[in-house]
Parts: C-alpha cells; structure tokens; sequence
C-alpha cells in the first residue's frame, strides 16, 4: 500500500519505465494500482526503431509485474515522507 | 448527480475498464504483438481479444496474421496500448500479407526470431 500511494503522488508527473524485457517508456503517470500496474500517456519510446510497433501508441498499460524500475524526477519526490512513511508502515503492520 | 470520479487506485480492473472496446495491441511477454479489441478484463489482466491479428515484423516490412477471439492469461502480458487510428505505421514500413510475412519469418534464423518479434523475452522472474 505504501508505494501505490507514493506513486499517486506522482500521478500529473512524467516519469521513465523500463521494463524487464528492456523497454523504456517516457511518460506522464495517469494511473497507479494496487499491483503497481501503470498507465502512461503521451509516451515516448526509447530507441523506438528496435520497437517499430509502438509508434503508433500514445498511452499504455503496464503491468506491474513486468516493470524492473520506475525512473522519477528527484524533485517530485520526498525523501522525509517516505522515510515516515515506511517507518510508521514497519511499526503498524507488525502490531497486527 | 455529476458523476462520481473512479478513484485511480482501486485495481487493475479500474484502469483496463476505461479501455474495453478499443483496438489495443497487446506486448507479451515472449515478444508476440497481438493487436485485437478489447472485450473482457478481470483483476489478473486477464484479456478477451477480438478480431485479434498476430503482427510479424521483418526487416521493414510487417504483416498480420488474423487468429480471431483470444483469451489471453494476464500472466503473460507485459504491455497494453491503443493503438493511434491516425498514427501511420506504413510511413517507415510496408505491410504484406499474412502467407508473406509468415514465410520471410520462417526464414529467419532462430536468434532472428525472437529479436524481431521485438519482444526480447527474458528470463521468468514470476
């Protein structure tokens, strides 16, 4: 739970997505799931001459299980609240 | 009433709803590129595809190879996009026909194969 709602604090943001099969994907995050599936828009394939089938695609699905990293601008992120974030997250999920 | 917003983090299904009936390619994990309307989704991304072409890339040339009604494990998928009606593929490639692409396929070597289908499979880290 504490990444999916980190990563809706993304959503509006662009972001970088590689995939494990070695794509990556520029993009503005539209969504976010539970799974960590992802939806772009606007996307920007890199290399996209090895990839000749997304040009003609403007926004995707991702499925989380195929993502090896989620590239983010430094700046939108807030280290201070993750830190608090996964601290609060650690102590309350083990009280349980 | 205005209508109530969807929130964007209930499920997976959630997002794939605002795509059923739409013409969508579908990356798979092996490389496989399946383009078809969206029809059916659950909370695995388990997909109904239908009209579903396979699309072979060879060289700069493509083709498309109707397989019709997919049902296809969301386990398998790595990708869903929509596919742009605008966006002109054969502006960079030539399309041929099924029986064409499928033998200029098969006339690759095996390494070839796989590298063209694009989708450079890797290793299951299921």
């Amino acid at each position: 739970m504490l990444f999916s709602s980190f990563f809706k604090t993304l959503i509006g943001k662009e972001v970088t997505v590689e995939l494990k099969n070695d794509l990556q994907l520029n993009g503005v995050l539209k969504s976010v799931d539970q799974f960590l599936n992802i939806k772009l828009d606007s996307i920007q394939v890199a290399d996209i001459e090895r990839y000749p089938h997304m040009m003609a695609v403007k926004n995707c699905f991702i499925r989380g299980s195929v993502v090896r990293y989620i590239h983010l601008p430094p700046e939108h992120v807030d280290k201070q609240l993750l830190q608090d974030a996964t601290r609060k997250e650690a102590t309350g999920g083990d009280k349980n | 009433m205005a209508a109530v917003p969807m929130p964007s983090t209930i499920s997976a299904t959630a997002a794939l709803i605002d795509e059923l009936d739409k013409k969508l390619i579908c990356v798979l994990r092996d490389g496989r590129k399946l383009i078809g309307y969206l029809r059916s989704v659950d909370q695995f991304a388990n997909l109904v595809l239908q009209d579903t072409v396979e699309r072979y890339y060879v060289g700069n040339e493509y083709g498309d190879v109707p397989v019709g009604i997919y049902i296809i494990r969301g386990e398998n998928v790595a990708l869903l996009g929509e596919m742009d009606a605008s966006a002109d593929q054969s502006r960079f490639l030539k399309q041929v026909d099924a029986e064409t692409i499928l033998r200029k396929h098969a006339e690759l070597p095996d390494a070839d194969k796989r590298r063209t289908q694009g989708g450079d499979e890797y290793a299951d880290m299921s």
